[in-house]
């Protein structure tokens, strides 16, 4: 009688620990997986993206097909535009999230507001493009790089918020409460105070908005467009890395595609590099 | 530190600073202190950013809504399941670009959920605590590659060893099978919804991994031990313990995924094809999604009618990852009540 039980529960058991070790070997081959397309992705974009790369690639402008050029006017593009744009969106970005985490942080704004940022921090980027181009673009009647700061800006604004907040958030109330208690007015408090001690994060955050928007493609497509030529006037459409991969890349011709990949490789180098700068300055603080 | 002083306190803590006020100005006003105007304007830049987010939503919304309204017009709701498409002929509908945007976002949840659950269960439960960290990286920078590197990367590089080395065999497999045969017929070339929907899982993987891995860091380390003190196995504990814990974080991560499979532009408008057609169901056909259509045409397009079903497209694509993203937000902080609720 008793040997028939053991029997059937270490049948059971051993149905059971075989359930289990395939589970955790599907597991690891899932990370394996993940970890796989991350190395396949970088080893292509270095390989084919080196090839590509020239000293012509930062000293001449986007060529006619079949043509020797580079990618200047496109990667001066790129820098304006996004520079601009964490510069018009990271004030916007700092002063709401100042907002949710040290004014109101359960009042009917700060949770409306709470809401509609999770929302436009992954909305799809191309309706930004197509905001600012029924608001700005067909009112002036004219693509311009000043449209596309806009549409990158509208980008830059949420991922700061949400930064900020969390970043103040994590702020001891102790701190806030010490320099209350001695007088100091609010807006000392949190320049001063409460802002400093948070500065690490919030850069942080700026950082990973501006690796968001360099890579940025259909927010750009019809409010910058693209400009074969050197321009430097925010009233005109004006190239940028990504567009120009895009045209590029979809192109039959050999030089195009060359330089798309060199261009690949360029905005993938400085996206990454943003992101591992990112890591190292929160986990210093911490 | 004088000076902060003399420029007043929060309220409540005025008492003291009254007195020193009313030596130096007047002395009748009551002693309600007075905010410095450099804190009323701090505080006003605050709250009007907040809401000037608020009003970004507002006005696109709005903006959308207009610039849309000669096509809402003219093709009411019928625009929603007609598949014509015809800028010369001024007759638009976007069946084509809807049933594709929905169709590749429904391949890449398939692949990608699973793998993303085998990824969080990984980190959590199964991976030494040194690699946690580097893994976990790893994964979040898979998340910060550009879309145009995906894109094209699927189109040069993926395509073509998809089309060998996956398409081709999947047809021969199903070729005798009466429906899911009609699924995988066509040319095996590598562009189309099935090769959009595997670079749109391997875009998500990373989104959906990171919130699951984060919801199941929620589980308090009590259940899980307790399981494991009973002799439960890891896969037993997270089936049984974790999952049912942390459903609604789980299927807001999933939902989360799929509001930017939805919404993602350049990796889907290299490999889909940009095709209008719906003839056949087959998902190796090239194809056509909302946000390639709006990627390809739009710059392009005519003022006036063409123009403005582009614009119901987009505004078509904003409430559909609207109201996804919603239930996913009201999904995760449900159960982060929950949690507050228990400890």
């Amino acid at each position: 009688m008793s040997t028939t039980i053991s029997a059937e529960r270490l049948q059971r058991f051993n149905r059971r620990k075989r359930t289990n070790t395939i589970a955790t070997t599907l597991a690891m081959a899932a990370m394996a997986f993940g970890l796989f397309w991350l190395g396949w992705i970088l080893w292509e974009t270095l390989r084919l993206g080196l090839g590509g790369l020239s000293v012509a690639t930062f000293t001449q402008m986007t060529p006619p097909p079949n043509e020797a050029g580079g990618l200047l006017n496109a990667i001066y593009g790129s820098f304006v535009m996004v520079a601009l744009a964490t510069f018009v969106g990271t004030p916007v970005g700092v002063f709401a999230g100042i907002y949710l985490a040290e004014y109101e942080t359960q009042g009917w704004l700060a949770v409306v507001t709470r809401f509609v940022n999770d929302i436009l921090l992954s909305a799809p980027s191309i309706v930004a493009g197509l905001f600012i181009y029924s608001v700005v673009v067909s009112q002036f009647k004219s693509f311009s790089a000043a449209a596309g700061v806009l549409a990158l800006a509208l980008i830059v604004i949420p991922v700061v918020i949400r930064t900020t907040e969390n970043m103040l958030l994590l702020v001891p109330a102790g701190l806030r409460e010490a320099a209350y208690a001695l007088g100091t007015p609010k807006w000392k408090v949190i320049t001063l105070i409460t802002m400093k001690a948070a500065r690490a994060g919030v850069i942080t955050g700026v950082l990973l908005a501006v690796a968001r928007i360099a890579g940025e493609t259909a927010p750009l497509l019809f409010t910058a467009l693209s400009n074969q030529f050197w321009t430097s006037s925010l009233g005109e459409p004006m190239a940028s890395l990504p567009v120009t991969i895009f045209k590029f890349a979809m192109s039959p011709y050999e030089n195009w595609q060359q330089l798309a990949w060199a261009g690949v490789f360029l905005i993938t180098l400085a996206v990454l590099a943003l992101n591992i700068l990112a890591r190292v300055i929160t986990r210093e603080k911490h | 530190m004088s000076s902060t002083l003399a420029h007043g306190a929060p309220p409540g803590f005025g008492g003291v600073n009254a007195g020193k006020k009313s030596m130096t100005k007047t002395p009748t006003p009551p002693p309600v202190v007075q905010r410095p105007l450099a804190d009323v304007v701090f505080g006003a830049l605050a709250k009007g950013a907040a809401l000037l987010t608020l009003g970004l939503l507002v006005a696109i919304i709005i903006s959308l809504t207009i610039s849309a309204w000669p096509a809402i017009t003219k093709f009411g709701l019928s625009f929603l399941w007609n598949s014509t498409w015809d800028p010369v002929k001024e007759e638009f509908g976007g069946l084509v670009m809807i049933y594709g945007t929905l169709a590749s976002s429904l391949v890449a949840l398939i692949i990608a959920v699973p793998v993303s659950f085998g990824i969080a269960l990984f980190l959590t439960e199964l991976s030494p605590a040194w690699l946690k960290r580097p893994l976990g990286t790893a994964i979040e920078l898979l998340a910060a590659v550009p879309s145009i590197v995906y894109g094209m990367w699927g189109l040069l590089v993926f395509g073509p060893i998809l089309a060998t080395y996956v398409q081709a065999p999947l047809q021969k497999l199903t070729s005798g099978i009466p429906f899911i045969g009609a699924f995988f017929s066509g040319p095996p070339v590598g562009i189309g919804i099935f090769s959009a929907g595997v670079i749109l899982a391997i875009m998500i993987i990373p989104f959906i991994a990171a919130v699951m891995r984060d919801v199941f860091e929620v589980t308090p380390p009590m259940l899980k031990e307790s399981a494991y003190g009973l002799g439960s196995t890891t896969w037993e504990v997270v089936t049984k313990v974790v999952l049912p814990y942390t459903k609604a974080g789980v299927v807001g991560g999933i939902m989360l995924g799929l509001g930017r499979a939805i919404g993602e532009t350049m990796a889907v408008t290299f490999v889909i094809g940009n095709f209008n057609q719906l003839d056949s169901l087959s998902i190796f056909e090239a194809a056509n999604s909302i946000t390639s259509a709006l990627a390809n045409e739009f710059a392009e397009a005519a003022e006036g009618q063409h123009q403005a079903s582009l614009m119901y497209l987009g505004l078509v694509l904003f409430f559909i990852t609207f109201v996804i993203l919603s239930l996913s937000k009201w999904l995760l902080s449900s159960l982060r009540k929950q949690e507050g609720a228990k400890s």
